[in-house]
């Protein structure tokens, strides 16, 4: 079957974020003083053939784990979205 | 003593040319390995050079890592063979497994190109014969990726084997504990931020990578 996948890619709790403290400096300029705790990551969408969601799933955590994302850095959410 | 060397290239790698000179320069002799070539051609240490390889996409290293002379590097590395990634190359080795932590962006999202000053805090591993611990010295630095982080138990690791082979007395970039360089348990890899090549000469400002080099020369 045919899958549409979803993967959010974040910074790790603990680990800086260069680019969300940089907008979060920025954000008050524009009148936001409101904002806090600004962290960018990124979305990476694929397709991917597999014979569930849930071995979608399982097959889209292991691109993760060994290409995706660096596990000291970032962590992934996986969503099957759609066959 | 390591005659030859084989400066890794990969598509987006910039820095082999001034690594091979600087190694020329000081005695050595230097080749170019191309990165889809899993041979080593018998060198007796190897070089990844300061670039983009494969344009950095995803993160920086990330896809090098699967380059087929990387998995003929990882077994060097493994077998005791002298090893040092400059740059790009140090962010190569920590996506590719052969040095702990990683690289992300640097505090302040600035592209860095200035002289740093860097102190050398252990000196068993391939780069440190010629010098002695709490040298200081004059490195330029070239990068937007140099800011090192690593897990709490990883740097207490890194602490505890004197695996931190240089620190910035002047933090640039945002680096856990100041880290401009590490190395292996064995100390027989070493990957750095700041570019030894470039300071080989009074021309470019800083004669003090020539110590590094020699020393990495005669692992």
């Amino acid at each position: 079957m045919h899958f549409e996948v979803k993967i959010e890619v974040s910074p790790r709790d603990g680990i800086a974020n260069p680019e969300g403290s940089t907008i979060e400096r920025a954000l008050p300029a524009l009148g936001f003083e409101m904002t806090g705790n600004v962290r960018v990551g990124k979305v990476i969408r694929l397709q991917v053939e597999a014979e569930s969601a849930d071995a979608a799933q399982s097959l889209v955590e292991d691109m993760c784990n060994r290409f995706l994302t660096n596990p000291v850095i970032e962590d992934a959410l996986v969503e099957v979205l759609a066959t | 003593m390591s005659h030859r060397v084989g400066v890794v290239r990969f598509p987006g790698t910039n820095c082999e040319f001034d690594t091979i000179d600087a190694i020329r320069a000081l005695g050595g002799d230097a080749e170019v390995l191309w990165h889809g070539d899993p041979s080593l051609k018998n060198v007796d240490a190897v070089v990844i050079p300061g670039g983009f390889a494969h344009g950095d996409y995803l993160r920086c290293g990330a896809i090098a890592r699967f380059s087929p002379v990387m998995e003929s590097v990882a077994a060097f590395a493994l077998n005791g063979g002298p090893v040092l990634g400059i740059c790009n190359g140090f962010q190569v080795l920590t996506e590719a497994g052969l040095l702990p932590g990683a690289l992300q962006k640097n505090i302040g999202m600035k592209f860095l190109c200035s002289m740093q000053q860097i102190e050398v805090v252990s000196t068993g591993n391939v780069l440190g014969k010629g010098s002695t611990v709490g040298d200081c010295i004059k490195i330029p630095i070239n990068h937007f990726e140099g800011n090192y982080v690593c897990p709490p138990e990883a740097l207490a690791e890194l602490e505890a084997r004197q695996q931190i082979v240089f620190r910035y007395t002047d933090n640039p970039n945002g680096s856990t504990r100041d880290i401009a360089g590490i190395c292996n348990e064995s100390g027989n890899v070493v990957g750095m931020m700041p570019h030894p090549e470039r300071a080989t000469s009074l021309l470019l400002g800083s004669t003090d990578g020539t110590a590094l080099i020699r020393s990495f020369l005669a692992a």
